[in-house]
């Protein structure tokens, strides 16, 4: 017992005078990131079921946001200035403290494959929050990737008119909806995986919060 | 291979260890963290309640405005949407209206007046022998709904642009209103009335346009979503003062561009 104590206490002193495992700009972007990400799944499945792209697929009323359509409308495009500049905030601060190429970076198949296996079979460490396994960079970067996807499709439709190459981009505006839902469809399945990770290590909650 | 996995491993054990101590602890930490973590939680979010409140809906009213002000400002004036050719045609084209195709206003043609009112200094009262004396043009482009949908059609009419130059409107007003013979209002900012591809449209797809399109005519935008497009005009005013309109003054944004 003695000897456990000894083992743990050292680094948890040091820990609160070493800087944070996130830092406060980072955590208070991942929050307000994860606020309006969600704002704008649940109200864009409200503003799905009015025509959807897929017609067997229907989103059950009681998971979305809004109310009706109108409803629904006036949170996803309030949702959007939150997650635009709270994103763009987040984006320039990560490249700018370099922080992106140090947490995410190198990142190889390799190393995903191993930590995948690794995951899978209970062996991978999450002793160090400082350092993201290669699944988890893969992870974190596919959602950045993808909801830069979400929010060029969905500009392509709101202003198909007017952003002509976005929504070439797209293969036009029919199919820029198409590529939302699918690039929603990503995300929706990387929180579901997010949080079960979240709850099955749940001192990464309490770093995102504390930042330690 | 076999010690570095068992080296993680061990770590692994007495992190978890140092996780349960830690949270055996705080039981009040540990269920704070459990309700953040239920989708229970972000699910307060959803169903309509949150929408009822007073507050809320002030606040999104606020931002919708906003995005007016956003939409005017992204709008480009000489941007033209794009057309399409004959055989890209939907058909048949969709009958939407707030009613069933049942109720669609019968107009009689021989007895119609279109009345311009507001802002204008020429023709106020107009039959549709003179309308449709105007220019004529033709158009083949994407009729976009708020619900998603979208379907391409073909509209013949006047720009409606020199339409209201001819009637001597103040073309800088602000808004240009509609009232319509099935009860619908809508209103446009200027920059879209003035549009080149803003048309006042008689005809769909060669033929005069028929009632479940808007009989004797609408206005068509390819550059604003449906519901923008007013049908079975009778009266078209041009102010300074907010018209709103059918679906606006529900809740859909005024500007509704695309």
């Amino acid at each position: 017992m003695e000897t456990t104590k000894a083992i743990l206490t050292p680094p948890r002193d040091a820990a609160l005078r070493s800087p944070p495992v996130h830092p406060l700009w980072l955590r208070i972007t991942h929050w307000l990131n994860a606020l309006a990400a969600l704002i704008m799944m649940f109200s864009g499945w409200r503003i799905y079921d009015a025509s959807p792209v897929f017609p067997n697929l229907v989103i059950p009323r009681s998971l979305t946001l809004g109310g009706w359509l109108g409803g629904a409308l006036q949170w996803h495009f309030a949702a959007m200035w939150l997650l635009t500049l709270n994103g763009g905030v987040y984006l320039a601060l990560n490249v700018a403290s370099g922080r992106f190429a140090a947490k995410f970076f190198p990142l190889s198949p390799r190393g995903v494959l191993r930590d995948f296996v690794a995951a899978l079979r209970g062996h991978l460490s999450h002793a160090d929050p400082r350092q993201y396994n290669s699944v988890q960079k893969l992870a974190y970067l596919v959602v950045i990737v993808d909801l830069v996807v979400l929010v060029l499709s969905g500009l392509a439709i709101w202003k198909s008119v007017q952003f002509p190459l976005l929504r070439e981009l797209m293969g036009g505006y029919d199919n820029a909806r198409v590529v939302h839902f699918c690039a929603m469809a990503v995300m929706a399945a990387f929180v579901v995986v997010h949080v079960t990770m979240v709850a099955l290590v749940p001192r990464s909650l309490l770093t995102m919060l504390r930042g330690r | 291979m076999k010690t570095p996995d068992r080296k993680i491993a061990t770590l692994d054990r007495a992190a978890i260890l140092a996780d349960a101590r830690r949270e055996l602890d705080m039981p009040s930490r540990r269920l704070f963290g459990k309700r953040l973590l239920t989708l229970g939680g972000l699910s307060l979010l959803t169903g309509c309640s949150i929408t009822d409140d007073e507050s809320v809906n002030h606040f999104l009213s606020a931002v919708s405005r906003l995005n007016d002000r956003a939409q005017a400002f992204l709008f480009d004036p000489n941007r033209l949407a794009p057309t399409y050719s004959e055989s890209q045609l939907t058909r048949p084209f969709p009958f939407n209206a707030f009613y069933g195709i049942d109720d669609v206003p019968e107009v009689n043609g021989g007895d119609y007046r279109l009345k311009l009112s507001g802002l204008v200094t020429g023709q106020r009262v107009w039959t549709l022998p003179e309308l449709y004396a105007l220019p004529h043009a033709e158009q083949i482009t994407r009729h976009i709904c708020v619900e998603g949908w979208s379907a391409i059609g073909h509209w013949g009419g006047t720009p409606f642009a020199g339409f209201l130059r001819r009637v001597g409107a103040d073309t800088t007003a602000k808004y240009v209103g509609f009232r319509c013979a099935d009860d619908y209002y809508e209103s446009i900012d200027m920059p879209t009335a003035l549009h080149p591809q803003t048309l006042l449209t008689f005809d769909y797809d060669g033929e005069r346009l028929p009632a479940k399109y808007g009989y004797p005519m609408k206005l068509r935008m390819p550059t604003k979503l449906g519901y923008k497009n007013p049908k079975h005009i009778v009266e078209i005013f041009v102010t300074n003062t907010y018209p709103g309109g059918y679906w606006v003054d529900q809740g859909y944004n005024w500007f509704g561009g695309s």
